[in-house]
């Protein structure tokens, strides 16, 4: 862990955003960011994530809870805070009647330290397109140009929203392998996408956000390791639930059947499987569509967000949207 | 904690070149007239309307009867052309500028950086008010040489009305760009305060030649003071209570304006 023994970059407590109908975008959120850290937040399209970033930037004041970038308010204290972070929008806003050069141009002029236009180009591979007009660039050349301003002025702490969206694979892996070389080079990151691999392959740390709230946070293996292992099969003919070993005796936390179907889970995926496969041969059945997997963090997401609106739909309560978040602090010393 | 000590010492040596609300805005300007050189419709609106209109109200201020009214055919014509730069150069091409870039979310973006609000929207509005003015002067100059209007008898408070002007326009333009949703609305929102502006605060018809309770109602709008302190400095027999009272309500407009944007202003398009 690379934060232990740093200062804390971004400090998030118990944020909230209200929107102006009503609607509560981000529910009470806490978490930190170390220096250098490269932190994800992870989430469906609505969960809240731009909602958070944006407060993070110091677009909007928050409804409730307190935000502290580099020590200070980003909304309240902007002069203090924006020559030190870098910012890329969800959607970037360029004249579209401006070349790429005049763009880049522009934004030095505004931007302490920056970079030269050159190289500024150069690092998100946009160089040969400099004389081009903004319109005519293509979704992922402009999401490059946007990246490339958030670099401008070597920024200490770099917010990035959906970078990668819109981008081929190529330009993808491109992106991917410069923000690498940023975090190497010591600047702090955090970035919201809702490609898990992004998040899996980049971030030392992530939250989950659901619905306005964390469901889940840690490292991706704490994540993933939160979430139990499923096994599947199809119940042979003339064969019942109760025909099994007690589940309970399987190591089984959870079953469902659908059908003939059964879907087991469970957080010992060895002894379940074998307890199950030997009882299968002693029996001499054949278990049809049988599928084991242990968890992913596509997995774990995805139940995170299945278990978090069977909760909102049966009832608003909030000692089970702690729950997932214990499990994950709790289960930390096995995943590691 | 080496790691966070050669950041910030990397960090330290690439600010050296830090930067001020004068570059900030002179960057942004740049960018503004860059467009504006590309947007010919904005750009005959704005050069080719302010300095067309003298010429064809001309005929007709030739015809009105001024006498009594200690105006000449100059005097009458010269404030107006100035106050159609203030609605056309300025006023009515910011309208579309700042809807233009608040639907392209570049304000949005341009609010991430280091700029202040306040920055953002003078860097906007620079090369316009700039276009406003140099053709005030050239229309000052060509009305002098060729409607014989003579020196301004009091430049003081056709100053005055010309800065006042430059400020309370742009801010009605901002203002006014907040309650549309495109450029196109942006258009058709701007329309209201130039119609009423023409017809109503002395650049067709000089106050002087309306009835009494039409003109002291018109005396109330946001270009009147304007037109009334550039007239009276060039004729300089505005009384005393008379360029009060201009100053008084053009202050009370600049005002107004500046608190709306304050207020009102949209920097993210609605959703």
């Amino acid at each position: 862990m690379k934060t232990n023994g740093h200062e804390d970059v971004i400090e998030v407590t118990d944020l909230r955003r209200v929107y102006g109908g009503g609607f509560e975008a981000v529910r009470g959120i806490t978490f930190s960011v170390g220096r250098g850290e490269l932190f994800a937040l992870l989430g469906t399209n609505g969960a809240g994530k731009t909602s958070t970033v944006e407060l993070l930037e110091g677009l909007a004041p928050p409804s409730a809870g307190r935000v502290r970038v580099l020590g200070h308010d980003p909304y309240e204290e902007r002069p203090a805070v924006r020559p030190r972070i870098g910012v890329m929008l969800q959607e970037g806003g360029f004249p579209s009647e401006l070349t790429v050069a005049e763009t880049v141009r522009m934004w030095a002029g505004c931007t302490s330290g920056a970079r030269s236009t050159e190289e500024a180009l150069e690092m998100v591979g946009l160089a040969r397109r400099a004389g081009v007009r903004v319109k005519q660039l293509s979704g992922g050349e402009k999401r490059r140009l946007d990246l490339a301003l958030a670099l401008l002025g070597r920024p200490e702490v770099l917010f990035l929203d959906e970078p990668t969206t819109g981008l081929d694979a190529e330009g993808r892996r491109a992106t991917w392998e410069l923000v690498r070389e940023l975090r190497d080079g010591g600047t702090t990151v955090l970035l919201t996408t809702h490609y898990l691999e992004e998040a899996e392959g980049l971030a030392e740390r992530l939250a989950i956000l659901h619905e306005g709230r964390i469901a889940a946070t840690g490292t991706p293996a704490e994540v993933t390791a939160s979430q139990p292992s499923r096994i599947a099969f199809d119940l042979p003919d003339g064969y019942f639930l109760g025909d099994l070993p007690p589940l309970a005796e399987l190591g089984v936390t959870d079953h469902e059947t659908a059908g003939r179907t059964v879907r087991l889970r469970t957080n010992e995926l060895q002894r379940t499987a074998t307890r199950l496969l030997l009882w299968a041969e002693r029996a001499r059945v054949e278990l049809g569509g049988l599928d084991i997997r242990s968890a992913s963090l596509e997995e774990a997401f995805l139940q995170i967000a299945r278990e978090a609106s069977g909760r909102s739909d049966a009832s608003e309560s909030a000692g089970s949207a702690g729950t997932v978040e214990t499990t994950a602090r709790t289960r930390k010393g096995a995943a590691v | 904690m080496s790691a966070a000590t050669s950041v910030r010492a990397e960090a330290s040596a690439s600010t050296t070149a830090t930067t001020t609300p004068v570059g900030r805005i002179t960057a942004l300007a740049r960018a503004e007239l860059t467009l504006l050189g590309r947007s010919k419709a904005t750009l005959f609106a704005a050069l080719f309307v302010p300095l067309v209109m003298p010429v064809s109200l001309r005929s007709a201020v030739d015809e009105m009867d001024l006498k009594g009214t200690g105006l000449s055919v100059g005097s009458v014509l010269l404030p107006s052309a100035i106050g159609f730069s203030l609605l056309f150069a300025v006023y009515s091409s910011l309208v579309s500028v700042y809807a233009a870039r608040r639907e392209e979310l570049v304000l949005k973006r341009l609010r991430t950086g280091e700029l202040r609000d306040v920055e953002i929207l003078a860097g906007a509005a620079l090369p316009s008010v700039v276009i406003g003015l140099v053709q005030c002067v050239l229309l000052a100059v060509a009305c002098t040489a060729l409607l014989d209007v003579g020196a301004p008898q009091a430049p003081h408070l056709a100053l005055l009305g010309m800065v006042l002007g430059l400020v309370m326009w742009p801010a009605l333009a901002a203002v006014v760009s907040s309650f549309s949703r495109s450029v196109e609305g942006a258009q058709v929102a701007a329309m209201p305060l130039l119609l009423i502006s023409m017809l109503g605060s002395g650049t067709i018809v000089p106050l002087e030649v309306m009835p009494n309770r039409l003109a002291s109602l018109c005396e109330l709008l946001p270009l009147t003071p304007v037109v009334t302190l550039l007239r009276g400095g060039w004729t300089g027999e505005l009384s005393a209570y008379d360029t009060l009272g201009a100053i008084a309500t053009a202050l009370a407009w600049t005002v107004v304006a500046v608190f709306a944007v304050r207020r009102w202003f949209r920097w993210e398009p609605r959703r």
